[in-house]
């Protein structure tokens, strides 16, 4: 589907969430609970058939974060974005995609590791650029290193 | 018996020979000839983490071939190692496994500092929370290269210089053990 097709499909078959255009690909916005349901859907139906999650990452828009999902189809060549907003900035929580695509094993735990998004049912979750014992998620807007010069 | 002093260039002590040609006996200090072999056979322990570590490449290969200057092969194995050339940006999850590299090194050892990264944390990451500004942080510096990159020829250079240093200090220094044990823990 070219992107005006899929941004209509997109439109007819998910009326509740909002979906917008960006200059390269369509984007659904999802709340917490539908990620899951919506994603499998994505992914099994014949008219869509997303198979591979190419990217996967976070947005710190303090306060709220942004999960950013990446989508693509090896079969009809077309990509998706889908972004689901968390509110919660002390404990933010998602389910994790890895039942879908196991290309999110690592992208999640870049994004714990980075912005302290914990990820239920992910089988390894883990920080994997940084310490174990490290202090406090880099990629946060109010993260404070006292070694780091503010210029 | 007729003694003939000979000379060899760079040999640091005087040669005597007898009529038949052969050296018989040498002049010298056990500094002087232990330095000397020590600084012209240099093995470097091959630990590059970043882009010097191209450079570092480029130097032990055949266009600049510092094997001419006596500093032989690189070895994967710090057990095997005189010399760590520190190639690169050291990050807070490197720095243990640098330090680790560094003491199972044997004596005498010797630590280069290669570019900007190592020598102070570079000029692009320096401002970072994950990386260590300078690897004198962790080990003990012999010699210094700035450069981002350092050319080869700068590397050679301060190959050049470590081994000045090494042929003016003392070669065998009995080291005490620390008093200090919580370092060592």
């Amino acid at each position: 589907m070219i992107k005006e097709e899929l941004k209509h499909y997109l439109e007819t078959n998910f009326p509740t969430a909002k979906v917008e255009e960006t200059f390269d690909f369509p984007l659904l916005f999802l709340t917490k609970e539908e990620l899951i349901p919506v994603l499998t859907k994505l992914k099994d139906a014949p008219e869509t058939r997303f198979n591979f999650l190419f990217c996967e990452t976070a947005i710190d828009r303090n306060p709220a974060f942004e999960m950013v999902y990446h989508l693509t189809s090896t079969y009809y060549r077309h990509d998706m974005m889908v972004k689901v907003i968390l509110e919660d900035r002390e404990k933010p929580e998602i389910e994790s995609v890895y039942s879908l695509w196991e290309a999110a094993d690592l992208y999640e735990d870049e994004i714990y590791d980075m912005f302290g998004i914990r990820f239920t049912n992910h089988p390894n979750l883990r920080r994997i650029m940084l310490t174990e014992d490290w202090v406090g998620y880099p990629l946060r807007k109010d993260y404070q290193d006292d070694r780091m010069i503010s210029l | 018996m007729d003694v003939k002093k000979d000379y060899i260039p760079e040999f640091p002590g005087d040669l005597y020979n007898d009529e038949t040609g052969r050296t018989n006996f040498i002049v010298t200090s056990i500094d002087a000839i232990a330095n000397w072999g020590r600084s012209n056979s240099l093995w470097p322990l091959s630990f590059g983490t970043s882009c010097c570590a191209i450079e570092l490449m480029s130097t032990v290969s055949a266009k600049y071939d510092w094997s001419r200057f006596g500093f032989e092969v690189m070895r994967a194995s710090p057990r095997q190692s005189d010399v760590i050339i520190v190639a690169g940006t050291i990050t807070h999850k490197m720095a243990p496994v640098l330090k680790r590299l560094y003491d199972q090194m044997p004596d005498p050892k010797y630590v280069i500092a290669m570019g900007a990264c190592a020598v102070s944390g570079g000029p692009f990451y320096y401002n970072s929370y994950a990386v260590v500004r300078g690897v004198d942080n962790i080990i003990p510096v012999d010699v210094y290269i700035p450069g981002c990159p350092p050319r080869p020829e700068s590397l050679i250079h301060g190959m050049m210089t470590l081994q000045e240093k090494i042929r003016k200090s003392k070669a065998y220094v009995i080291q005490k053990p620390k008093k200090n044990k919580e370092e060592d823990k």
